[in-house]
């Protein structure tokens, strides 16, 4: 689905089934770098449950056009009226990584738009290995490697793919390195100016849903406990001898336990 | 500044794709030696069929014991996923089949496995897919070969018979130029020796009865994806970037990004065409590739001692091995192929076409066979046995001279193996 917002034109993914009206809503939101790619399947799942589905390029990212944005607030800004686009009035909101800030930032800002929040890989603040930034803002191929290879646990770095016959660090570092020039370092810059995540965990007025793996080391489990424990209705599911790249390394347990929030 | 630091090859070559068995704790890869598999319940069963689950449904289209594999061969080549299948024939088919259709049009080197010569010059026309075959040595062929429904580029790391070594980087950047994919068999090199996707292939291929397994038990296959191509960009593959109505309109660009070729080849071309790999053949292949780094030093080391001792032989006329300096790809061969060029080579025996056969029937610890590969040293004479029907003529137009043998240095005693030939060759100039 195309979405003309005034960021540009916005791709968003659909779960392969047109939107019926008065169906609930669910809106995915990618990570540093990413597409609506990493929800193939969530966004399948939801879609033949009666859910309308947008997984959303956010600009500048995958097939939508427009310029990266250089907030977190600017990224939720477009999710919000791209889901008005498309004639969405309140959805559940997921983020992975950045997407998780980004999904924050508008359940926080835009309540009515929120019917729940689930939260994946997060943490605020959300900072960024200073070597990670500098490599991104030589758009050398460093940080695709820092954030593929660390975003991994390390048995998962091995394989083992619950999605037979994928290599999960061979689709990682392909996705990362169709990235266009400047919007990893953009979205690094994002993610680590992003300072008013409690802030904005503590208006959030929804559900809310934590969904961790216990071996991440980008955005680590123990960090996320700050968000917890100010927001009124939150609850974390956590994956075992799971890295980052929780909709990679564990594709069902993440979809049971989006079932129990979306 | 950090550097990643990721799993080395020898890890990755026994250890890729599997986790210790969340069932059993079994640390080697059990053999899931099923058809099918139980689904929970009817949703599960759909949300499977409709690709929103990871898992198994059927063992033509995937299977866990396969899945192990195809993980490691993806993580050794550098890809983002593969397929097994049931030889390397039908791993060649399937790249083809899953982008080209009636009407499209291969540029090909022309030194290529017999078998894939007559799957491009005789059985593919007859599905309307044409091939022109071009000196690999020269990349400008490549390009002046191409055609308005051209929809591949193809070539082997090491040609046939002369060991040509592709110029894979201004091969690709042909094809590249030109919004063409390069589809490269590695069979004889193997990820040990070069990793064709670093190089600029896209599609990679190989014959897993060959070095990937090593012991010569089993037939098997390979594809691999790089998902570096841009199917979007080049505008000339419908079937991986327009809804395709064999699977519910699945647009397999938009939904699997880097993996649309791989996703369409499973979705498509394993469901369809079947040729699957078994999970016993999948498990042996696998017991192989454990040992792929320490063999393929050993092949490469006996090779060289092999070639050293022919070139010196009284008996043979001429030695073709990359690494020779008198070889035409020496210089390219050093630069893509540092490890090594393999452990099949050709050499020429005075006397033609009867010394040839003197010595063939003078080995005792080589064996006669057609395969190339396999742990224990193989040798075959072309022109009593694959090309016996071909005159003198023919066989040059062939680029096979009626005294060529063709060797497959195994893993024996390096000087077991000299007396062995030294032996054969001396009884083969007896007349």
């Amino acid at each position: 689905m195309k979405l003309k917002t005034s960021f540009g034109d916005l791709f968003a993914y659909t779960g392969a089934r047109d939107h019926k009206k008065d169906q609930p809503a669910v809106v995915f939101i990618h990570g540093t770098g990413m597409d609506h790619t990493v929800w193939v399947l969530p966004s399948r799942y939801f879609a033949r449950h009666g859910f309308n589905v947008l997984s959303i390029d956010l600009p500048g990212h995958g097939k939508s056009s427009g310029a990266s944005p250089e907030t977190i607030d600017e990224m939720a800004d477009a999710v919000i009226e791209s889901i008005q686009v498309a004639g969405i009035s309140t959805a559940a909101i997921v983020g992975h990584s950045m997407g998780s800030l980004v999904a924050l930032s508008a359940a926080a800002r835009y309540p009515d738009h929120a019917r729940s929040l689930a939260l994946i890989g997060t943490t605020a603040p959300m900072g960024v290995h200073p070597d990670m930034m500098a490599s991104a803002q030589k758009n050398d191929h460093d940080v695709i490697d820092m954030i593929t290879y660390w975003g991994y646990s390390k048995s998962a770095q091995l394989g083992g793919n619950e999605n037979p016959g994928m290599w999960m660090a061979g689709s990682t570092l392909r996705l990362l390195e169709k990235a266009k020039e400047n919007v990893i370092h953009c979205d690094l810059k994002a993610c680590e100016n992003y300072a008013t995540g409690l802030e904005h965990a503590k208006l959030v007025r929804c559900p809310t849903l934590f969904i961790l793996g216990d071996r991440d080391i980008m955005t680590p489990m123990r960090a996320a406990q700050k968000m917890v424990d100010v927001m009124s209705d939150a609850r974390v599911c956590p994956l075992t001898r799971t890295g980052h790249s929780l909709m990679m390394e564990r594709p069902d347990a993440l979809l049971d336990a989006l079932i129990t929030i979306v | 500044m950090s550097k990643v630091k990721t799993f080395g090859f020898d890890t990755l070559s026994l250890h890729a794709g599997q986790q210790p068995d969340p069932a059993t704790g079994a640390r080697a890869t059990p053999i899931y030696q099923t058809a099918s598999y139980v689904f929970k319940s009817p949703d599960h069963a759909a949300s499977l069929f409709n690709v929103e689950r990871a898992g198994h449904v059927y063992s033509r289209i995937t299977n866990p014991t396969t899945a192990v594999l195809e993980e490691r061969i993806a993580a050794l080549e550098g890809g983002v996923g593969a397929i097994a299948t049931a030889s390397g024939q039908a791993a060649c088919h399937l790249a083809i089949a899953t982008l080209l259709g009636a009407g499209d049009h291969i540029v090909s080197s022309r030194a290529i496995y017999g078998g894939t010569h007559n799957l491009l010059d005789y059985t593919l026309p007859r599905f309307g897919i044409q091939t022109t075959f071009v000196d690999p040595r020269d990349p400008d062929a490549f390009a002046a070969a191409i055609q308005p429904n051209t929809k591949l580029l193809f070539g082997e790391t090491l040609g046939n018979p002369g060991l040509d070594v592709l110029n894979i980087p201004a091969v690709s950047d042909v094809a590249h130029a030109h919004g063409l994919p390069l589809l490269i068999d590695s069979t004889f090199t193997t990820p040990y020796l070069c990793q064709p996707f670093s190089l600029g292939a896209d599609l990679v291929f190989h014959s897993a009865t060959k070095f990937l397994s090593g012991h010569g038990v089993i037939i098997g296959g390979l594809v691999v994806d790089s998902g570096a191509f841009d199917w979007a960009g080049s505008g000339k593959f419908p079937t991986l970037t327009e809804p395709y109505e064999g699977f519910h309109n699945m647009n397999f660009v938009e939904e699997f990004g880097p993996a649309a070729f791989i996703s369409r080849a499973r979705k498509e071309g394993a469901r369809d065409f079947g040729a699957c790999m078994s999970p016993t053949t999948a498990f042996q292949v696998l017991q192989g590739m454990e040992t792929l780094p320490l063999r393929m030093q050993r092949h490469i080391s006996n090779t060289r001692a092999i070639v050293e001792f022919l070139a010196n032989h009284k008996a043979v006329e001429w030695v073709t091995y990359p690494e020779r300096p008198d070889h035409p790809d020496h210089e390219l061969a050093q630069k893509l192929l540092p490890k090594g060029c393999g452990a099949v080579f050709s050499f020429g025996i005075k006397g033609g076409r009867d010394a040839g056969q003197q010595f063939i029937s003078r080995v005792e610890l080589l064996s006669h066979l057609a395969n190339v590969g396999d742990a224990k040293s193989l040798v075959i004479h072309p022109a009593s046995t694959t090309h016996h029907r071909m005159d003198a003529a023919a066989l040059e137009a062939a680029g096979i001279s009626e005294g060529l043998i063709r060797l497959s240095i195994g893993l024996e005693d390096a000087d077991d193996l000299t007396e062995d030939l030294d032996r054969a060759l001396r009884a083969s100039q007896k007349g």
